[in-house]
């Protein structure tokens, strides 16, 4: 096994672990936007998609291919990010006054 | 640039993720996290366009982009809060979606190159065309569910189970043929199986069920993303991938948890066991009486009180009662009264949806008490106002052994001093189950619709 693949793997392990830790410290009150904002954050297929597009294809349909990928992944990223950024703009504290 | 300094750079977009879930921890920073994973976001695409690999096509991407955003922003800004799991699930699809093209078009152009990809690459790719694929038909599914496209109830036939599996067996099987052979079509077939059965899978689980299905297919989108990382070797699109893997993971868990039923319950039971026990229950309830009560009795009841807690159910957001409900709460609290909210875990359509919407309808979110911190507290609550909520309170889930939903953790209503219950109706709730809540010597029922209710009660508050 070349030891990229090696070192890939272990850095897959350690993000497993980070993700629990990180989310288990998640409120249920903010569940919804935690949903909305891993969705846009599993957009980062965008990278993906821009590296096959700007690849140099042999035919049409590979572009075709990779163009929807675009377009898929960036309606992911951007709306995910948009909805999430709304619903956590309502969430507001008390005003002090009625303290 | 070449991939490794790409991948260093990378690392901002790493580290702006973690801290972006890190700051959900507590409202105050949440969206400042969110903000930040954004811009994490924007980092990764300008570093990726920076790429030596990446020479052409440009125009392709400004247009895809520019279609893709425009399509993001109109659905995100449009959506309503009440249709918020519909959107995720879009979103979830598309995201899929991507990840099994990327695979698919990235497996063309290496074995056009090589003429082989390698044991890792090959799984790789592989897995995420599979798992992309089956999210982003489950997904639309999911939707088309939620969005009353599709029939909610779930769907059954004859050898489902047997059809189901040899669709699952029959894509990896392709996928494992595609590998082998190095065949573009192969790869592109199974990816069309694995679509049909993600459209299978999700069809036999009902509309109540599909918050569950969403984080779960949340999770194989995560998946499927930290495949093409593999593929790709990409470290960012591998942590990114599986920070959300953890994440739909997690949440699943716990909504299933919340429902009192096992993940695998949730996705191969198809809820038929549970009509025929719930109709037992139900004859069962004959010849107890319910008091009714009328919106003056219920004002004095509430206007006189120390402490009142709303309890809010996805029938309120129906009903559209959500800013009707603050508006009492905020005419209770200059009588002097002490008004809380206690939000169930699964109350909405997906886990903290009633947070949403009670968010959005300016509710303090100070105001709003998990399960947990408010069920102590309901032998000091004078007055207990259930709206649109039923089996969340349904006691037989404590002290009924025999009720499909026993064992569910709900909250405690019927510890308060009084109970006050707003139904249109004394029709059971989606699980068809008879609530004993209801029958109760505090309780008292006001039939109305929420919204009605609600406004009938703050002009009788204001009289009193």
């Amino acid at each position: 096994m070349p030891s990229q693949f090696i070192i890939e793997l272990t850095v897959l392990v350690l993000a497993i672990f980070v993700g629990f830790e990180v989310i288990s410290k998640v409120p249920t009150l903010l569940h919804t936007p935690l949903m909305s904002g891993t969705n846009a954050i599993h957009g980062i297929v965008i990278v993906g998609a821009i590296i096959v597009m700007g690849t140099p294809h042999p035919g049409l349909f590979m572009q075709i291919l990779s163009f929807i990928a675009v377009v898929l992944a960036s309606a992911n990223v951007v709306g995910g990010f948009v909805v999430t950024d709304r619903m956590l703009e309502m969430f507001k504290k008390r005003p002090d006054e009625r303290e | 640039m070449s991939t490794t300094t790409a991948n260093l750079l990378y690392l901002v977009t790493i580290v702006a993720f973690i801290l972006a879930l890190r700051f959900l921890s507590s409202p105050r920073h949440a969206r400042l996290g969110v903000q930040i994973g954004a811009v994490g976001m924007l980092w990764a695409v300008i570093v990726t366009l920076s790429l030596d690999e990446v020479v052409t096509g440009y125009w392709w991407m400004a247009a895809g982009m520019a279609i893709g955003s425009i399509v993001g922003v109109v659905g995100a800004r449009k959506v309503k809060m009440t249709a918020m799991p519909q959107m995720v699930a879009l979103f979830n699809g598309v995201g899929g979606g991507a990840a099994a093209l990327v695979s698919l078009v990235e497996f063309h152009t290496v074995w056009a190159a090589s003429g082989d990809v390698g044991v890792e690459r090959g799984v790789s790719t592989v897995f995420s065309a599979l798992v992309g694929s089956i999210s982003f038909a489950g997904s639309l599914v999911a939707f088309g569910k939620l969005q009353d496209l599709v029939s909610g109830r779930p769907i059954t036939y004859p050898g489902q189970q047997v059809g189901n599996a040899i669709l699952f067996l029959g894509s990896i099987g392709l996928g494992a043929a595609a590998m082998a052979s190095v065949s573009f079509w192969l790869l592109a077939a199974a990816i069309v199986v694995a679509a049909l059965f993600g459209i299978v899978f999700v069809l036999p689980i009902g509309g109540a069920d599909m918050p569950v299905v969403i984080s779960l297919l949340n999770a194989f989108t995560g998946l499927a993303a930290a495949a093409t990382g593999f593929v790709l070797h990409s470290n960012v699109l591998i942590v990114s991938g599986m920070l959300v893997g953890a994440s739909g993971t997690l949440l699943t868990t716990l909504m299933a948890r919340a429902m009192n039923r096992s993940i695998a319950n949730v996705l191969f039971g198809a809820f038929g066991k549970v009509d025929a026990t719930a109709a037992a229950a139900a004859a069962g309830a004959d010849g107890q009486t319910v008091r009714s009560a009328s919106a003056d009795d219920v004002a004095v009841m509430l206007a006189y009180a120390r402490r009142v807690v709303f309890v809010p159910g996805y029938g309120l957001a129906v009903a559209q009662a959500q800013h009707d409900v603050r508006n009492l709460a905020e005419l209770l609290e200059e009588k002097g009264v002490d008004v809380k909210y206690a939000i169930h875990p699964v109350a909405g359509r997906m886990p903290g949806h009633m947070n949403v919407l009670l968010a959005e309808a300016n509710v303090p979110y100070d105001e709003l008490v998990e399960m947990e911190q408010i069920n102590p507290e309901f032998p000091q609550t004078d007055v207990s106002v259930v709206v649109g909520a039923n089996d969340v309170v349904n006691p037989a889930a404590r002290n009924q052994p025999g009720s499909p939903i026993y064992g569910m953790p709900i909250l405690d209503v019927d510890k308060s001093q009084n109970v006050v219950v707003i139904k249109r109706s004394m029709s059971p709730g989606f699980a068809g189950i008879d609530n004993p809540l209801f029958y109760d010597p505090k309780t008292v029922m006001l039939f109305d619709d929420a919204k009605a209710a609600m406004e009938k009660l703050i002009a009788s508050v204001k009289s009193v």
